[in-house]
């Protein structure tokens, strides 16, 4: 993986002293509150409900397992022994207190990490697809534009101050595992007719307030062209960008209200003035990038042994049925390894199990790691004859949950547990979900389906783009919950549609269950998922299922 | 005509540690809610947020939340107040950990 330089390094180094300095002079009143909190949030520190919050990133997802230890020594020495996987790829801690926070982020720096442009109005943490360089179906490792991305967006004097945030998301391949269509710019890898890679760029997607899916301003951007195409975008979302109306600032409304057809025009024509200002130098730093991508060396032996046991093991073959995923490389395998044992909150890795999945990384993963957007981590490269081993191990630790892409696989964001723009709370809702379908073992029969859940507005949970959605909101000073039905966060990205009214706390894991029994009761044959039953069939059946029964219960 | 006044306590962070504090009478900062000054009164709510915000070494954040009388004294209206009175639902992390006697 991708080294810091020594530029890094020394900028790295550089900010944490400057922001050692800030929280000094906040300490002894030189700063006030209102000075102090953009110089916090530059360097990923909020204020939530009951404690400051730290976000560090993680750039496209990927992590050392040294990078992993030294997380799960912060989350013990200033932290309380855990650390939240967010659906941006981001690491969470949840109770560092304000003194300490210039020592965390030496401690990061120690490992090449940082909590830089983790909050504010400039270009956020680039993602990636969690599979990237391992997916059998890959055109390309996105990694090295993403890590050239991440060079040039990181303190980019033009990019600072921003309308408002900006996501950028990357997958090289077709089958899209990054959510581009609901970000700022989605780059997607295609293939010319010359069978050239480039990019798809999709402009204006985004969930929160006004769910949209992004629109495609380049069929085709050869890879080349990659940098300045996007400061073309960002060039142009600086200068027509709403800064008079939070609610209508990010790009995603620049796009609506100008038009397609005019933003790509106004793209295009900024991009035409960027293009010869790069003289080639991005492309000599994307050559030495992808060197530090190289894939690893894989082993060559025979996968005689996993077939075996797999054949042997139910308990094995259900997790191999539901946490692999098909490598590039047919001796190898993908490991997902799930963060949502049921009954636990979604994304939450104690230091313990840092410590261990950094451990399996090195013993049987080539030490890389990844983090999904779909709060689990990833070990991208497991050559099958050790799988049954490294199952055993995981098992031993809380980690061996084999349910990826099944009903408690639940995105939930920290919601009104933590965070203080939520609305509701979602961990429990998910804990509750997780724990109910467990008890009725309904989760094999169900299938692929993917629930997630927000407590607020903004979407961090990803509820549009769920098969089911869950979006908790106070009503009158109550916990509400509206659900969606048939989102899509893949290449072929729609924003589910709203059932009707909302439900209270305690009505809603029975809401979802209706609406499960009535998909059960409904599919053609059991290999008709919900989202292809909910496509088949559309809404009414779910609705009827929901509140049918609502209204007989009441009229009893 | 404007709206009724309804009562209020003021809360806020402490600033190092950025655990939940509320405004007692007699302006101390108390990790309990129930030890809260309840204020009745429009002016006088603003004046102790004032005061509040003035004390910038050691809280951050200061804001009037609705409260109502109770047994013990003011109690959250509103279930977002009722949640920082305790902390997560999802761990025994927080006040409900460190304030349990």
């Amino acid at each position: 993986m991708y080294s810091y330089s020594d530029f890094d390094e020394a900028f790295v180094r550089t900010r944490v002293a400057q922001f050692t300095n800030q929280v000094e002079r906040r300490l002894d009143g030189s700063l006030t509150e209102d000075e102090f909190r953009p110089l916090r949030l530059m360097n990923g520190l909020y204020l939530q409900l009951h404690a400051y919050m730290l976000r560090v990133a993680i750039p496209y997802g990927t992590v050392s397992p040294r990078q992993m230890r030294q997380l799960a020594y912060i989350a013990d020495t200033w932290d309380k022994g855990y650390g939240h996987f967010t659906t941006r790829q981001n690491i969470q801690f949840n109770w560092p207190k304000l003194p300490d926070v210039p020592a965390i982020l030496s401690a990061l720096a120690d490992v090449e990490m940082h909590a830089i442009q983790t909050s504010g109005n400039c270009v956020r943490n680039v993602t990636a697809d969690h599979f990237a360089g391992a997916a059998a179906d890959e055109i390309a490792d996105p990694r090295p534009y993403a890590e050239l991305l991440r060079q040039w967006s990181t303190d980019h004097p033009e990019f600072q101050f921003l309308p408002r945030k900006f996501k950028i998301a990357i997958t090289g391949s077709p089958n899209d595992r990054a959510v581009t269509r609901a970000h700022d710019i989605g780059l997607r890898m295609v293939r010319n007719g010359a069978g050239e890679p480039g990019f798809e760029v999709i402009v204006g997607g985004g969930l929160g307030r006004t769910p949209m899916i992004g629109v495609t301003v380049r069929d085709f951007l050869p890879e080349a062209d990659l940098l300045p195409y996007v400061e073309a975008v960002l060039s142009v979302y600086n200068t027509l960008g709403r800064r008079d109306n939070k609610y209508k600032a990010r790009i995603k409304i620049t796009v609506h209200e100008t038009g397609a057809e005019e933003i790509t025009r106004m793209i295009e024509a900024r991009f035409a003035e960027l293009r010869p200002l790069f003289g080639g130098n991005d492309q000599k730093l994307l050559a030495e990038i992808r060197e530090a991508f190289a894939p690893p060396a894989f082993r060559n032996a025979p996968t005689d042994a996993y077939n075996a046991f797999y054949q042997a093991d139910p308990v094995f073959r259900a997790w191999a049925d539901t946490n692999l995923s098909a490598h590039r490389n047919a001796q190898y395998a993908i490991v997902t390894i799930s963060l949502k044992a049921h009954g636990q909150t979604p994304g939450d890795a104690s230091s313990d199990q840092m410590r261990l999945m950094a451990d399996l990384a090195e013993r049987y993963g080539h030490s890389d790691l990844r983090i999904s957007h779909e709060q689990n981590v990833i070990l991208p490269h497991v050559h099958k004859s050790d799988l049954p081993t490294l199952h055993a191990a995981l098992t031993q630790a809380g980690l061996g949950t084999a349910n990826v892409g099944l009903l408690s696989d639940i995105i939930a964001c920290p919601g009104m547990d933590y965070c203080a723009l939520a609305t509701a709370r979602s961990i429990p809702v998910a804990q509750e979900l997780a724990t109910h379908f467990e008890a009725l073992k309904l989760e094999h029969e169900i299938g692929p389906l993917k629930i997630k859940i927000s407590g607020c507005i903004n979407a961090c949970g990803h509820h549009h783009v769920g098969h089911i959605g869950i979006l908790g909101l106070d009503r009158a000073g109550v916990e509400n919950y509206q659900i969606t039905l048939g989102g899509d966060g893949t290449e072929d990205a729609v924003i589910g549609e709203k059932t009707g009214p909302g439900f209270a706390y305690t009505e809603i894991v029975p809401a979802i269950e209706r609406i499960l029994r009535a998909y059960l009761g409904l599919r053609v044959e059991p290999s008709e998922t919900f989202l292809q039953a909910f496509k088949r069939v559309g809404m009414e059946p779910f609705k009827a299922a929901l509140y049918d029964t609502e209204a007989a219960q009441d009229a009893a | 005509m404007s709206r009724r006044f309804t009562p209020k306590i003021v809360t806020a962070n402490r600033l190092r540690e950025g655990d939940v504090v509320y405004l007692t009478a007699d302006d101390q900062w108390s990790p309990f809610h129930h030890k809260a000054e309840l204020i009745e009164d429009e002016a006088h709510a603003q004046m102790r947020l004032l005061h509040a915000n003035a004390q910038k070494l050691t809280i951050v954040g200061a804001y009037l939340a609705d409260a109502r009388p109770g047994l013990l004294g003011p109690e959250p209206t509103h279930f977002r107040e009722e949640f920082r009175t305790r902390g997560p639902s999802n761990y025994h992390h927080g006040k409900q950990a460190d304030l349990a006697s």
